[in-house]
């Protein structure tokens, strides 16, 4: 390979290359120039920092723009990466103004470039579509993801999400390098797209079923989705607050993106299996991994009393909602699953930001100390209304469109027998489901009267404008969601499908 | 001019919220504007409404493309009879909530976000539209009944929000299945209705549909989040409730339902038709045997709402008729009654109990209370005069056609309500005890109920205005209903019944 190839690619991975300068910019401004200055400030440099970055990577690719693919689909830019990958930065920035009123660590520094490393990973996720390079950059996210949920150094429960999180993060990447392992004996290829015209040229196999189910085992945990997902509610409670945030919100956004390429590109002539019973397809086992996560994550979110744990399992029954989505396949499934993955992460950032608050000023997360909000800070309390009423999917928030879409787009594939009936009914019950337990919050907050002597919360100014941004966000994504839903189908129509 | 009401309504809910807290009187005229406007609105609407052109479109704006989801409201008859029922009833709710002072501006906040929702179900066209509606109108029920409620009120509100919830669930299936297998890429009501499902399609999505949105019509045995619901409520919102959100069920089952899926309406018409009157009789014995005076006018409810459902299965156009002239008066009785009943009663005695209330004098104490409470019931037992009469006696000849046996039940199911109605007002208000056993409550220090307020007044002359009139002159709103019938939208619906 000569120079100017170098440059080629150096040009295309500039926005990831922007991302990790920098973190090392951040990493190298802290401990070389303010290790004397208060946290606050320090914590603020870096996130001004953070933003500036990924603002910059976010400019260069709204200005350069160029398609293109390097290396046989080891590196790919299209409109639809490129709007991905938008999004991902829009949250990593979100996260790191969330983190600016922590006090959860000394090490600024380390915590923003882990970030942003983090976030490179995510990036690079999106972009690629070989087996290899998934892998190492799936990697390369977990791996910041795990130190960054044991930052709390001084909370046990922090170091044990975080053990659990790495141990059940670990088997999930043995599994996934196993199917992949298995993909790349059967096919001879790691490039997903040509992986797939193998697999179909092969005919059925009982290799191919089995690497399914391992690489649907491996991305099952990324997604937190049954029964892999049993990390997420201790992660979510242990790790600090901006922290479980990004995993709610950027882990998800980007795992739910190359879940989709690889299956739904890679296996698409798998869907149903094929007349050998030896080699089943990934629908029927998709729909029973959605319906136990709709299901369990619902039924388990009832009984909770901390508010976080109440958020990982509806992040468990919305993951089942997001994999109803896949059954719909071709572009449909990418739209409908981007858009509702995308209002999610949104969504679940601006909850994280209102438990964040209250948090810091009543001292915990439970159903109760949310008591009387609407009294105590009621910009924050209607904002949270927001976020969990597009959870529980009342329209016209975001989340609402969002689940329709989903279910209008599962139950237009194959209209005439109608197959997946059966699981938009179960999601659809399940909503009702989860009504009750988001109105448990909500009543707290509207309805429990506040103690007499419980004063108006003081709210950061950051905390405010980022969850009223985000709130009005949700609403007008609602009312109008011709916007993220017809850039979707264009850069989608601009692919294969 | 109809469209407004909606707007009119939201923007009312925001002006109501912004008014500082401290003033509840600022809250309560914005609140008064916003009622008075929409209902302005909802007349004029109603005056330059012109029945023989069917369903007129009054605005139609591309809104979704990707899925062939369009902003489109349009009215026929039917639509502006609910709506100017809904104006009243807003009306009438707030001057009877005037004595709100705990959170006045939230409260009206909530009161007209659920307005405005109820407006645009009664005027959508586009399906995805009207489901939007409908659910927005499922939260403010939710935060009104708990945070304003009396009895139970958690569990009530909690009961109501579920119910609604599934029962749109059940809708929202329904409605995803016919845009799938119609294919024809759009929400459009009358354009669905053109389209011919399958009879082993309508089998499962007919009452899968006409249900989903007749559990919030109190059909027997989805009914019992009413009785627990109303009586929870605050009065506003009871009469609400039973005023309007019952009859959103109600229209749903008949905009919806009935003409996107006509031939499953004929499989599951006697079926349908038995639960109706079911909920006749069951409702009225069960509210002849109430203690608490909210629940004889919930479970009156539930068996009103029962002769919308029958006279919407008749399958002919004297029973649908019928049926939407049921909802407008129910709407009006129903308000009237929980006007007594939770404001003029409760605020003052403080206590709904039959037995308690007996010992109080209430005739002496509150005479205004006493002759509503006597000309609602009058109207609600179906007396001549009162609007009321007009529409029950339409539903039962529509049900005679359809399936007499069913239709004596029902009349029946009429003469249990002249008992218990009776039965409540003498004991509430004319009681046989010893004019001395009256005395000693009144020396009890009881007798210091606050008179009826004006706003009171004014709601319940408002409210037995309109019974009157539609009793004394129904042509007035059949001549607004019926020709509803003929437009295209109910052209399948026409065609199974044999018109």
């Amino acid at each position: 390979m000569n120079t100017s190839d170098y440059l080629a690619l150096l040009t295309a991975l500039a926005p990831e290359v922007i991302v990790v300068l920098t973190a090392l910019l951040v990493l190298a401004v802290d401990l070389l120039g303010s290790q004397d200055t208060p946290r606050s400030y320090r914590m603020s440099v870096a996130a001004g920092l953070t933003t500036v970055g990924c603002g910059g990577a976010a400019v260069w690719m709204l200005v350069n723009s160029t398609v293109g693919n390097w290396h046989g689909g080891m590196f790919v830019v299209d409109p639809l990466n490129e709007l991905v990958k938008t999004v991902l930065l829009l949250l990593t920035v979100l996260t790191a103004v969330l983190s600016v009123d922590a006090k959860f660590t000394r090490h600024c520094g380390e915590y923003f470039a882990l970030l942003l490393l983090a976030t490179a990973g995510m990036m690079v996720l999106a972009s690629t579509e070989d087996l290899l390079l998934i892998f190492v950059a799936l990697e390369l996210v977990s791996l910041s993801l795990y130190i960054m949920v044991a930052f709390d150094k001084a909370n046990r429960a922090s170091a044990e999400a975080a053990l659990k999180y790495f141990l059940f993060g670990g088997m999930s990447a043995a599994f996934l390098l196993f199917g992949f392992s298995l993909l790349y004996g059967l096919t001879g290829t790691t490039h997903v797209p040509r992986m797939a015209y193998k697999i179909f040229a092969l005919g059925p196999d009982p290799l191919a079923s089995v690497a399914l189910v391992m690489v649907i085992i491996g991305f099952g945990f990324k997604v937190a989705a049954v029964p892999f997902h049993l990390w997420s509610p201790d992660a979510y409670q242990g790790a600090p607050l901006p922290c479980a945030a990004f995993i709610a919100s950027g882990s998800k956004v980007a795992s739910f993106f190359v879940f989709a390429k690889v299956l739904l590109l890679g296996f698409s002539q798998l869907g149903w299996g094929g007349a050998n019973a030896a080699a089943g397809g990934w629908m029927p086992l998709l729909s029973v991994v959605a319906a136990a996560s709709m299901v369990l994550g619902n039924l388990a979110a009832i009984r909770q009393t901390s508010v976080r744990r109440l958020l990982a399992y509806s992040a468990i029954a919305h993951a089942g909602y997001m994999l109803v989505g896949f059954l719909a396949l071709g572009g449909e499934a990418f739209a409908s699953v981007l858009f509702y993955v995308t209002t999610y992460a949104i969504t679940t950032v601006g909850a994280f930001g209102v438990l964040g608050v209250v948090e810091a000023e009543v001292g915990g997360d439970s159903l109760e100390d949310f008591a009387g909000l609407a009294r105590r800070a009621p910009v924050l309390a209607v904002c949270l209304m927001v976020f969990l009423l597009s959870l529980a999917g009342i329209p016209p928030l975001a989340g609402f469109f969002g689940k329709f879409y989903l279910f209008a787009a599962a139950m237009t594939n194959e209209a005439k027998s109608l197959p997946f009936l059966w699981l938009i009914v179960l999601g659809i019950a399940m909503s009702c489901v989860s009504l009750y337990y988001y109105l448990q919050v909500l009543k707290q907050a509207f309805v429990v009267e506040p103690d007499p002597e419980a004063r108006p919360l003081a709210v950061p100014f950051l905390a405010h404008a980022v969850t009223v941004v985000l709130a009005v966000t949700i609403v007008l994504l609602g009312c109008v969601p011709g916007w993220l839903l017809d850039a979707l189908h264009q850069v989608i129509g601009k692919q294969r499908w | 001019m109809l469209a407004w009401t909606i707007y009119l309504s939201f923007a009312g809910a925001l002006a109501c919220l912004l008014t500082p807290r401290e003033n509840p009187r600022a809250t309560r005229a914005v609140a008064f504007g916003t009622a008075l406007a929409g209902l302005v609105c909802a007349l004029i609407g109603a005056v330059q409404f012109k029945p023989e052109n069917g369903l007129e479109v009054i605005t139609n704006v591309r809104w979704i493309p990707a899925l062939g989801i369009d902003y489109s409201l349009a009215a026929d008859g039917i639509s502006v009879t609910l709506v100017v029922l809904t104006g009243l009833a807003a009306v009438a709710g707030v001057l009877f909530s005037w004595n709100v002072e705990h959170r006045t501006n939230e409260f009206f906040a909530y009161f007209f976000a659920l307005i405005g929702g109820v407006y645009g179900v009664f005027l959508s066209l586009d399906l995805f539209l009207l489901f939007v509606f409908y659910e927005i109108a499922i939260v403010p029920k939710y935060f009104l009944i708990a945070i304003w409620g009396s009895t139970r009120r958690d569990y009530a509100a909690m009961k109501l929000a579920l119910y609604s919830f599934i029962g749109s669930g059940m809708v929202l299936i329904g409605m995803l299945a016919a845009y799938a297998v119609s294919g024809a890429g759009t929400f459009d009501l009358a354009a669905l209705a053109h389209h011919k499902f399958t009879a082993d399609f309508q089998r499962w999505a007919f009452p899968l549909v006409f249900v989903g949105f007749a559990i919030l019509a109190g059909m027997w045995p989805f009914h019992t989040w009413a009785p627990t619901g109303h009586s929870a409520a605050p009065t506003a919102a009871s009469m609400l409730l039973a005023g309007v959100v019952m009859k959103l069920g109600a229209y749903g089952c008949l905009r919806v339902a009935m003409t996107l899926f006509p031939e499953g309406l004929k499989m599951w018409q006697h079926e349908l038709a038995a639960l109706a009157v079911t909920g006749i009789v069951y409702g009225a014995l069960v509210a002849l045997v109430q203690k608490d005076f909210k629940f004889v006018i919930g479970y009156s409810s539930v068996s009103h709402m029962g002769f919308v459902l029958l006279g919407l299965v008749t399958l002919n156009e004297i029973g649908w008729s019928g049926a939407v002239l049921q909802m407008f008066s129910h709407g009006i009785i129903a308000g009237l009654l929980f006007g007594v009943v939770g404001r003029m009663v409760y605020d003052r005695a403080h206590t709904r109990e039959l037995d308690k209330l007996e010992g109080m004098g209430l005739l002496k104490a509150l005479p205004f209370a006493a002759v509503t409470f006597v000309i609602a019931g009058f109207a609600s037992m179906g007396m001549p005069g009162f609007s009321g009469f007009a529409a029950e006696l339409q539903v039962l000849i529509g049900a005679w056609h359809a399936f007499p046996k069913l239709a004596i039940l029902a009349g029946i199911g009429i003469v249990v309500g002249v008992v218990y109605t009776l039965k409540t007002t003498a004991k509430v208000f004319f009681p046989d005890r010893a004019p001395g056993e009256v005395h000693a409550a009144h020396e009890q220090g009881e007798h210091e109920l606050e008179p009826i307020s004006i706003p009171e007044r004014l709601g319940a002359a408002l409210l037995i205005l309109c019974t009157v009139l539609i009793g004394l002159h129904p042509r007035l709103l059949l001549d607004l209903i019926v020709p509803s019938f003929k437009s295209p939208l109910f052209e399948g619906l026409r065609k199974v019944a044999g018109l």
